[in-house]
């Protein structure tokens, strides 16, 4: 996730402090990750440079200046551009899951076993983040089933692989 | 350009249902069947008057009764026939003595050559009885050897019981009906009754009462499996076909049914004419030949069937659109009005009416307006059945889980039940009425015996004239004979020839006489005078020292024996019985000593039996020993009334039609039933899962047919009670209600009901196992 | 083997086959109150099975189920039935609401069979309705309402006599995601605040996560993941 363009996002609704900023970011994505300020701090000064944001203020006070940053218009088309272009889907060619089954198939180890834990590991995230859903708000919801849909496509290859075990011996085998 | 387009739809339907898969083709073979068993009873009913023609023309080619024609002289093409009939539990045995006097004498029909003296030949009904076990008793009344069997033009019906038996020194004479000599068998004058106006029309009657149900029942079969039907019609309009298209495309696959029907219902037809043949009921048998429909009928049944089954299906998809997506019945669809369905019926009274107070004395009724009239009424019930049926049970309230179930079933689809309950509803109400109409009329067509059965219980007429003395030792000895008297009769003419007053005689021992009249007193060798239906010169004929003759001769009558007798000293007056074993008694009661010893030749001998119910076959045995003292005795057992023949035969036909529409109709009854269940395989196993009773899964299916039946069967009783009451109003006979025969056939229609569930329990509990849940 | 402590249900070395059809082949089970079970599995896997065993619907060829103490296999048809009424409770994917009967009516056909007053079953049934919120389709029938309502309908209507285990057969099977999330939420929780056990069986791994644990069928043989690990 580019951390520039949600900052620069967040500023579009008005001129923020870093540490407003930081907070923001953090209620309405951060869920796992919070944003730490030295990464605000280096990200402004880098959209600085690049004339996307301008300095609108500096408050003085104890402790470090505040300074108080605005969006500039090339900064208001950066973020249009950032929105309108696609994400690359990701491809995950080279799971390590995939590994790890056809290792033991190679080393005559019970694949299913391996397919069994890993899913009731799945399982296990996708409670909690089923849980979690159920007592958050309409943003928490929104995130955790964009998780639970990963997982449950993993589980999905799961189910498939399992299903194709034999098949697969039998080719790893050759 | 139109025809083509129908032809092609209609084409287009049939190869739908004959490509449907298997469930296609189960819903055809359900179809099929159901039209068939409606074919097959049209075809039997149609070939129903074939029946009795040809019956009555074998009746007749074998005909031997003279009716007091002239007694042919003794010849070589002349035969002697002896009529020996008899009776074996209620079952009439048609028995015939057979005396050839030439080598040119008549053959009977079905039969091949005379049986000598101790041989005879039996039909093959009888043969199979005689060898069996439960026939023994009769063996020993006929114990000749067969020689043959009676060959089918000879008989009746494959079941009728029959022989022929060789005899030797019968005597023919002139006024006597137990011996005939004949040169030819069969009616010597044909005669074509002439038919009763009111039998007639009870014969109308009767045909429309058991057409009109197979025809309902026929327009009930083509819409078997129409909810599966018209999902499928909803995919077909979802590919683009009009929704007419749609309604020929369905009156097609119902074309498909009805014209595979066609096929089913000739093999019934065949099936049935064959088992037609092997069985009996009410005592009539018939030979398969005899089942031979006439071709225009056939022709209009071909015709009139798969016409009817598009008519019934484009009628039905009225009320059905069919929608791209689903079938939307017309939900909510305007109440059913009354109005209209109440027309019919009134038009029906409205052509009956002016017939009202016809009785037989005003000539024919007419014909187009009896059976129209009758038809309206009866179709009039399946209009009113729906509206009936929706209106009563959309006011029935929920009871139990069961009644719920079934309530709101019916509340969600009422027309179906109608449809189903239409056939027995119309059976029901023309077999009330005709019921009726029978109960009403039987008085006129039935005859007072005048006999009592609590005086005697059987009667022996003997033909010989010698043998009385013996013969009432005989039955007196017979198993189960409680008491047995022997009443002798003749005349006591004034002169020898043409006697001006004739006086009755009648020779019996005390016992016998104090049957017939109150005797002062006894003893043998007495004689009593009983005042009878006489005139003063018969009256004075009568006292002591009169001569006279008896058993004189008359012009034109054989010669009798004149035997001189007077009237003895000592005459004593008597009175008649009211409930003498004889009616009529006058004239002189004798005992036997009081009789010349020649004149007991002359008298006609009668044997009175009480038996002894208790004792099983008490009555074979004394037929036994009648054959015994005399193969031409006549034995009947007393009974208050007698029916004529003929009404006889129209009650049983209805009976038979009745019990077969019955049938035919439960028989759907199921099949719709059965269907219904497998439709609701995943909704019954899922309730079982939630833990219902069978029970009460198994009352919600009484539930849901009893009501509509319950219903039908009410609505039947009173088209049917008015029916009769309009029908006797027609014949003028006065109107009562026969409320046995209505509970009987209303009863008959709940059986049906109950054996329509009973058989649909078995199926439902299979459907009910845990299996239905599975998917995989 | 005996059955873990304190559990409701277990079945321990169930054998069950349809024919030559090897439905079950050994396998176990069991749940604690108030817990939610996931039967998981491919399909044909015999998860269905397993169910139809544990409710008492089917019995099994060999094997002990014990529901409270008491062994279902050792009881008669009648038994299992009454059990069924009055402690089970049953959703399942689709096909299972009485056509002609209003939704409230369905709902209170468990309490009704077991002799409960039509009036006082369709109060109860109706406070149900509320809880799983389709308190205003009570006048409706099943054909006039959606996959979803209906759905909701037979939840009400598996919780209404109150059961101590809901056996649910892909419930949210015929549904969205949206709608089976919704579904699964409710059944949940209902049965979760009412202390009910819930036999959830699922393919689906989101209407799974709805579980405390899960346990995988395959082949006929059961694996308990929690035990396992």
């Amino acid at each position: 996730m580019s951390i520039g363009h949600t900052l620069l996002g967040l500023l579009e609704s008005g001129p923020r402090h870093g540490y407003d900023l930081k907070r923001a970011f953090d209620e309405k994505f951060g869920h796992d990750r919070p944003l730490h300020y030295g990464q605000v701090y280096s990200t402004m000064s880098r959209l600085l440079k690049n004339g996307l944001v301008e300095v609108d203020g500096i408050e003085a006070g104890d402790g470090p200046e505040r300074k108080r940053y605005a969006i500039t218009d090339a900064g208001i088309t950066d973020v249009d551009r950032w929105l309108a272009t696609p994400e690359k889907p990701e491809e995950y060619l080279q799971s390590t899951l995939y590994t790890k089954v056809v290792l033991a198939l190679l080393t005559q180890r019970d694949a299913a076993d391996i397919l069994d834990t890993q899913r009731s590991e799945h399982l296990r995230s996708m409670r909690i983040l089923t849980d979690r859903k159920r007592k958050g708000d309409l943003a928490d919801q929104l995130i955790c089933d964009h998780a639970l849909f990963h997982l449950e496509a993993d589980l999905r290859w799961l189910e498939l692989t399992a299903a194709r075990l034999d098949k697969l011996r039998e080719a790893v085998a050759r | 350009m139109k025809l083509k387009q129908w032809s092609a739809d209609l084409g287009m339907g049939v190869r739908f249902a004959v490509a449907g898969g298997r469930e296609g083709w189960v819903r055809m073979l359900l179809t099929a069947v159901g039209v068939g068993l409606g074919v097959a009873l049209l075809l039997l009913t149609t070939a129903l008057p074939n029946v009795l023609t040809v019956r009555h023309e074998r009746e007749s080619a074998r005909q031997d009764l003279t009716y007091g024609a002239p007694v042919p002289a003794k010849g070589e093409n002349t035969v002697l026939v002896g009529m020996s009939d008899t009776t074996w539990h209620q079952k009439d045995v048609r028995g015939r003595l057979l005396e050839p006097e030439g080598a040119r004498a008549p053959l009977p029909p079905g039969v091949d050559r005379f049986p000598a003296k101790g041989e005879m030949v039996a039909s093959p009904a009888l043969k199979e009885l005689l060898a069996s076990d439960a026939g023994k008793l009769l063996r020993e009344r006929l114990p000749d050897r067969i020689i043959g069997t009676i060959g089918e033009p000879g008989l009746l019906g494959s079941q009728e019981l029959a022989y022929y038996a060789g005899a030797e020194h019968m005597v023919a004479t002139e006024n006597s009906t137990r011996v005939v000599r004949l040169t030819r068998f069969g009616d010597p004058h044909p005669t074509t009754e002439r038919a009763d106006p009111v039998l007639i029309m009870m014969t109308l009657v009767v045909f429309v009462v058991l057409l009109t149900p197979v025809a309902v029942f026929i327009a009930a079969a083509v819409r078997f499996g129409g909810e599966r039907r018209d999902r499928r019609l909803a995919a077909l309009r979802l590919v683009g076909s009009d929704s007419r298209m749609t309604r020929r495309i369905a009156a097609g696959e119902a074309l498909a049914g009805a014209l595979l029907g066609l096929v089913v219902g000739t093999v019934f037809f065949l099936i049935g004419r064959q088992v037609a043949g092997s069985v009996e009921v009410m005592d009539e048998s018939f030979f398969p030949s005899y089942l031979n429909p006439s071709p225009a009928l056939v022709l209009l049944v071909a015709v009139a069937v798969p016409a009817a089954a598009v008519l019934v299906t484009l009628l039905a998809m009225r009320g059905v659109v069919v929608e791209p997506l689903g079938v939307v019945r017309t939900a909510k669809q305007a109440r059913r009005r009354l109005w209209w369905r109440l027309l019919l019926p009134l038009a029906g009274l409205g052509m009956l009416y002016p017939m009202v107070g016809n009785g037989r004395s005003h000539g024919d009724f007419n014909q187009y307006l009896v059976i129209g009239g009758v038809l309206l009424l009866l179709v009039g019930v399946t209009a009113l059945l729906p509206w009936l049926v929706e209106a009563v049970v959309a006011r029935l309230g929920a009871g139990t889980v069961s009644w719920q179930l079934a309530v709101r079933r019916l509340q969600l689809s009422s027309g179906t039940a109608a449809r189903m309950v239409n056939g027995i509803a119309v059976a029901v109400a023309g077999a009330v009425a005709l019921q009726m109409l029978f109960a009403g009329v039987e008085g006129q067509y039935t005859k007072d015996t005048g006999q009592d059965p609590q005086r005697a219980s059987m009667e022996v007429d003997l033909s010989d004239r010698s043998r009385v003395a013996a013969g009432a030792r005989e039955f007196a000895r017979t198993k189960g004979v409680q008491a047995s008297v022997a009443i002798s009769s003749g005349g006591f003419g004034d002169r020898r020839r043409d006697p001006v007053s004739t006086a009755g005689i009648t020779v019996g021992d005390c016992t016998a006489l104090r049957e017939l009249a109150h005797l002062p007193s006894c003893r043998d060798g007495d004689v009593f005078h009983v005042p009878g239906d006489e005139d003063a010169a018969l009256r004075a004929f009568q006292r002591p020292g009169r001569h006279g003759f008896i058993d004189p001769s008359y012009e034109g009558g054989e010669r009798g024996r004149e035997i001189p007798w007077t009237v003895p000293a000592g005459v004593r007056q008597a009175t008649a019985r009211k409930d003498a074993l004889q009616s009529g008694v006058g004239g002189l009661l004798l005992t036997p000593s009081a009789l010349p010893a020649k004149a007991s030749s002359t008298l006609y001998h009668q044997v009175y039996i009480r038996i002894d119910p208790s004792v099983k076959d008490a009555d074979e045995h004394v037929r036994n020993t009648a054959a015994h003292v005399d193969r031409l005795a006549n034995t009947w057992n007393w009974t208050t009334t007698r029916q004529s023949t003929r009404f006889t035969s129209l009650r049983t036909g209805l009976f038979i039609g009745a019990v077969c529409v019955l049938a035919l109709i439960g028989a759907s009854l199921l099949v719709s039933q059965l269907e219904q269940l497998r439709e609701r395989r995943k909704l019954l196993s899922s309730l079982v899962a939630f833990g219902t009773r069978r029970r009460t899964l198994g009352l919600s299916v009484l539930w849901q047919t009893a009501v509509p039946i319950a219903l039908g069967l009410l609505l039947a009783s009173a088209v049917g009670l008015t029916l009769g009451a309009v029908l006797l109003k027609m014949t003028a006979t006065p109107v009562t209600v026969d409320w046995t025969s209505v509970l009987s056939l209303t009863g008959a229609g709940a059986v049906v009901v109950l054996v329509v569930t009973l058989l649909s329990l078995p199926p439902l509990v299979r459907l009910m196992r845990p299996e239905g849940l599975r998917t995989e | 083997m005996t059955p873990p402590p304190g559990s409701l249900l277990a079945a321990e070395d169930l054998r069950k086959a349809y024919g030559p059809t090897v439905a079950l082949d050994g396998a176990a089970f069991s749940i604690h109150p108030g817990e939610v079970v996931a039967v998981m599995g491919p399909s044909g896997s015999g998860k269905s099975t397993l169910l139809h065993c544990l409710a008492g619907i089917v019995p099994p060829d060999s094997g002990s189920i014990t529901y409270d103490g008491r062994e279902l296999a050792g009881m008669t048809d009648a038994a299992r039935s009454a059990l069924r009424r009055s402690e089970f409770g049953f959703v399942f994917q689709f096909g299972q609401l009485v056509p002609e009967l209003t939704c409230v009516e369905n709902v209170a056909l468990p309490l009704r069979l077991n002799g409960t007053s039509r009036k006082e079953a369709e109060r109860a049934a109706l406070g149900w309705m509320e809880r799983l919120e389709v308190d205003d389709l009570k006048g409706k029938r099943p054909g006039e309402v959606s996959g979803g309502q209906g759905q909701r309908v037979a939840v009400a209507r598996a919780l209404v006599t109150g059961p101590r285990v809901v056996f649910a057969d892909e419930p949210t099977g015929a549904l969205d995601s949206l709608n089976g999330e919704r579904v699964m939420e409710l059944l949940t929780d209902a049965a979760r605040s009412a202390n009910a056990a819930v036999v959830l069986v699922t393919h689906e791994a989101r209407v799974a996560a709805y579980s405390d644990r899960e346990i995988v069928v395959r082949d006929g043989k059961s694996r308990d993941m929690e035990r396992a690990i």
